[in-house]
């Protein structure tokens, strides 16, 4: 039930923001803030929650469409958890973004901003793969009104292109599925999208191997993983603070989330034959965006590209599968989550404030809003992966346990740290250090930031702090989780090299 | 002998061939707009009502030409309800004409009278008579004289084009049909597979009478490549009429399609699943492609169809390949959801058109969002659904062709399906973005101020959307009827 209540707070949070507009236009604002302080009690009540038979802490399972043995099946566990809490969280700061930014048809606004919400916490708890797909697609409908309507000069382009990669891509996941419940009829004699039955199907191998990539190229266009990122810096760019922020923040993780919860448990030798390949790829990532990144005059471009870098730490993490690369990987999903929210949204304010995002206009911004250069200073240093926040325990974990796997991924990976500084501290230089050109900009325009901003900057550095010197917490809820996949995992390979080898 | 037993379950043909005859007295003692409408609305009404519940427990061969199962009578149901709401969405569309507007509705009745003929029909004669019917009546309904030059441009040229191409595919059909009762001694539907070699001609002509037949049942679906005639007919025509055969029309005609295919096992013969195959995938792809750069929404609609009626034929190729599988569900599901979401799209052009002026320009619908946020949110809502996105009828049904792709292995097919969908997320798209978009405010189009008359009209594109959330949501109702009905194909 209190899975179900989290999902509907959104719902109809976001259903009465929308209709309080006609009142008043500053009231979906304050009804968004309070749906999501009623949905952050939820978590915490959730987190309190003793973990029941097989880790899940909360489930609720209901028939929905029994002619194909769909059901409505919800189920959290520590991942899930962890998810929803950095979902919940980000959803605050994204309120907190538009807060002063969002001035037009608010009330719609704040409907699609909970919506997406919304479906993103159906997606980090369905354990019905055709309700996975669901709301897999929900998420994308507000999303993509986010970008149409408060968008930026190119909106129209850049919303399209998030539209049609994420639903093309999720048509070819949504083939995996249904193949996967018809495997499921074949073996056992009836339809189940139930994820607990499909762990059990055992698919040949070509075959095993075509179904996981239609799984691995929608989550990897989500991800996003090179081929498949174009979307990512339009979206990005052209989407406003708060967009930019659950993009990056949230929907950037369902990928990943998919790929431990689904890709690998569910086909765990074809991805095992893939995994240096995944690797690779990852690798790929980081080090092309990275130099892509440093290639940009539009400061949300750049950050979108290292978004893509940084998430590449996260694909090899996860197709490392072993328990200290996937701490990591999760470790560097949560405090990717908040260090590419807080640039965002440092990059949203300063084109609030000077509307222009290109870097080569700015310039010795320090002088006129020092807090604004020194919060900026310090996801900047979180992002490169300083020792102390919660990124540098991510991407160091995530390194020590691919490195046992793949050294050749690892070691060109591991460059990417270096790339990440040379592009964080450039955008420092470029932006508030240097000279400062009255003619370009009034002051009056370069307000700093106040404190309401002040007070969503600090919620994120304190996240990042804990994160940094004390990730036990995060480490211990996700551990159980990890144990299980890792000996479900390990045993389906050990069925396989004992199938194998009896055949000998 | 015909006995009242055998008449029974033809209770709901009769009642709206009484409808029509009805009505047409009633124009005849006195013009009434109104009351022509109220009459036949109320004869469709009752149509339904009586054969939803005859469903349940009919299983009967009424005389050698109809059949009257659940499946007939499901879509019996939905025929009737369609044209209902077209019925009445067609009030507000003429109620300002200056003309002798009450023969529309007979049209409209007669025009189910053949649809629901044709849905109930197992044997060529039937086919034939049930056809004609449709189409006849959709001639008069094309051309209905508007004199407004800002609506239908061309209906003239456009029921022209229609009567022409679609006697030309009644004559293919016709004479496919010629060369079926030359194999097999029978104008029922039945099987043509076990047909002994001694008798009757080759296998070859065997063929080239089912794909004689199938041509001709491809126009009238308008598949590629006998599409040419879909888009000029719809824009030409009034909306009322371009709803009626873009929904019943196609509806009827599909399920023909479907009992004819599986009477007569037309696919088990190599060629013809491999003629649907590339008629589904020009299909798909012309349709999807050629509504890309589309201005006017019902062009956009009707290539749409195209692509639309591509898709199904992936679940009709697969009925073959899985025998008793998933595919007549899939079918059947589509066909209710296409239904449901195109004449939700064309009631709501339609409640904003009139005999006077249509307003069917995309750019038309700028600013909709702000300036009706309803009617806006549904039509998004319909778009949405014609692209296949959650939340919507649209959305399970593309599933249903999906699971029946996959059932029967059509890669090439599924491929097909992917590509065009993910072409045609862009012109719905755009036509939403266009939608949400500020106001224009140099120049401002009239949209008509809704009256009392449309009243009706917005319940019926409420129930509509209501349906099309509803079945998107919660179809388990739908899958269950639709589950047992195509057991009877």
């Amino acid at each position: 039930m209190i899975l179900l209540s989290l999902i509907s707070i959104l719902f109809v949070g976001g259903l009465i923001a929308w209709a309080s507009e006609s009142v008043d236009a500053n009231y979906p604002r304050v009804v968004a803030l309070i749906a999501i302080i009623i949905e952050l009690a939820v978590v915490v009540l959730l987190l309190l929650n003793d973990a029941g038979e097989g880790g899940w802490v909360a489930s609720i399972d209901a028939p929905w469409i029994p002619r194909f043995g769909i059901s409505f099946y919800l189920a959290a566990d520590g991942l899930s958890v962890l998810m929803i809490a950095l979902t919940a969280f980000l959803g605050l700061i994204a309120v907190g973004s538009a807060w002063a930014e969002i001035t037009e048809r608010t009330g719609f606004f704040y409907f699609n901003l909970l919506w997406t919400l919304a479906g993103v916490i159906g997606v980090f708890t369905a354990l019905d793969l055709f309700l996975f797909f669901f709301f897999w697609e929900v998420m994308l409908i507000p999303m993509y009104l986010i970008i149409a309507i408060w968008g930026h000069e190119n909106k129209s382009y850049a919303a399209m292109k998030f539209f049609i990669f994420t639903q093309v891509s999720g048509m070819l996941m949504l083939i995996a599925i249904v193949m996967m419940a018809y495997l499921h009829y074949i073996e056992f004699g009836e339809l189940s999208f139930n994820y607990q039955d499909l762990l059990n199907v055992s698919v040949a191998n070509p075959l095993q191997f075509w179904i996981m990539l239609g799984f691995f190229i929608g989550f990897a266009t989500k991800l996003p993983s090179v081929p498949f990122h174009a979307w990512l810096p339009d979206a990005h760019s052209q989407a406003p603070t708060a967009g930019s922020v659950i993009l990056a923040g949230v929907l950037l993780k369902t990928g990943a989330y998919g790929l431990i919860r689904f890709v690998i448990p569910l086909f765990p030798e074809a991805s095992t034959q893939f995994a240096p390949f995944a690797m690779g790829l990852a690798a790929f990532s980081i080090l092309y965006c990275a130099k892509v990144a440093f290639a940009q005059s539009d400061i949300k471009r750049l950050i979108a590209y290292t978004s893509v870098s940084h998430m590449g730490f996260v694909t090899l993490g996860i197709y490392a599968w072993n328990e200290q690369s996937l701490q990591g990987a999760i470790i560097t999903m949560l405090a990717h989550g908040l260090s590419a929210a807080a640039l965002f949204m440092l990059a949203g304010g300063l084109q609030h404030r000077i509307h222009t995002r290109n870097m080569n206009e700015m310039g010795g911004f320090w002088v006129h809003a020092p807090r604004m250069a020194v919060v900026t200073m310090f996801f900047s240093i979180a992002a490169l992966g300083m020792p102390g926040l919660g990124n540098f325990v991510g991407e160091f974990l995530v390194l020590l346990g691919a490195f046992q796997v793949n050294t050749y991924a690892t070691v060109a990976s591991a460059f990417g740290l270096i790339l990440a500084s040379v592009y964080s501290l450039w955008v420092i230089q470029k932006v508030f250090q240097g000279g400062y050109s009255d003619s370009r900009f009034e002051v009056s325009k370069l307000r700093d930031l106040d404190r309401r901003e002040m007070f969503y900057f600090a919620l994120m550095m304190f996240g990042l702090i804990w994160m940094g010197l004390y990730p036990q917490p995060f480490l211990n809820l996700a551990e159980p989780v990890l144990a299980s996949l890792l000996a479900s995992t390990q045993s389906a390979a050990m069925a396989a090299t004992l199938t194998t080898g009896a055949g000998l | 002998m015909i006995s009242f037993d055998d008449l029974l379950p033809l209770l709901p043909l009769l009642i709206v061939s009484l409808t029509v005859v009805i009505t047409m007295i009633a124009i005849g003692i006195r013009r009434s707009f109104i009351l022509s409408g109220t009459l036949t609305i109320l004869g469709l009404l009752l149509a339904a009502f009586v054969a939803m519940l005859m469903l349940p427990w009919t299983d009967q061969q009424v005389t050698p030409l109809l059949i009257i199962d659940q499946y007939s009578l499901l879509f019996t149901v939905i025929s009737c309800v369609a044209s209902m709401f077209i019925a009445v969405f067609s009030f507000p569309y003429f109620c300002k004409l200056d003309d002798n507007k009450e023969e529309f509705y007979l049209l409209i009745g007669l025009a189910t009278v053949g649809a629901i003929v044709m849905v109930s029909s197992n044997h060529f004669v039937s086919t034939v008579l049930g056809l004609e019917t449709l189409s006849m009546s959709l001639y008069g309904m094309i051309a209905y004289p508007l004199h407004s030059k800002d609506t239908a441009n061309y209906p003239l040229e456009a029921s022209v084009k229609y009567l022409i191409l679609s006697a030309a595919a009644s004559c293919f059909i016709l004479f496919g049909m010629a060369l079926i009762y030359a194999q097999t001694g029978t104008l029922s539907f039945t099987s043509l597979a076990a047909l002994d070699p001694e008798f009757g001609l080759s296998e070859g002509y065997t063929v080239v009478a089912l794909l004689l037949v199938s041509t001709g049942m491809a126009f009238k679906l308008s598949l590629a490549p006998f599409h040419l005639w879909t888009p000029d007919v719809y824009e030409g025509s009034p909306l009322p009429a371009t709803a009626y055969l873009a929904t019943v029309g196609k509806m009827a005609m599909a399920v023909l399609l479907l009992r004819f295919l599986a009477s007569t096992e037309a696919l088990s013969f190599g060629a013809i699943p491999i003629a649907f195959s590339l008629i589904a995938i020009t299909s798909i792809i012309i349709g999807n492609l050629l509504a890309l750069l589309q201005e006017n929404l019902k062009r956009i609609l009707a290539y749409s169809s195209i692509a639309h009626m591509g898709y199904l034929l992936i679940a009709v190729v697969a009925s073959y390949v899985t025998i008793g599988g998933i595919s007549v569900e899939a079918i059947s599901f589509y066909l209710v959801a296409y239904v449901v979401m195109s004449l939700g799209a064309f009631s709501i052009l339609s409640v904003v058109s009139s005999s006077e002026h249509e307003i069917n320009q995309v750019a038309d619908y700028q600013g909709l969002f702000w300036r009706s946020p309803w009617l806006a949110t549904m039509l998004i809502a319909m778009l949405l659904s014609l692209a296949g996105i959650p939340l919507t009828v649209g959305f399970i049904g593309k599933f249903y062709i999906f699971f029946a792709g996959v059932e029967s292995s059509l890669w090439v097919l599924l491929a097909a399906l992917v590509i065009g969908s993910g072409i045609g997320l862009y012109y719905y798209l755009r036509i939403v973005y266009i939608i949400i978009q500020p106001l224009r405010t140099q120049d401002k189009i009239n949209f008509p101020v809704a009256g009392i008359e449309s009243l009706s009209s917005y319940f019926v594109i409420g129930l509509l959307f209501f349906m099309l959330i509803l079945l998107g949501v919660y179809p388990s109702p739908l899958v269950t009827l639709i589950e047992s009905a195509s057991s009877f194909i």
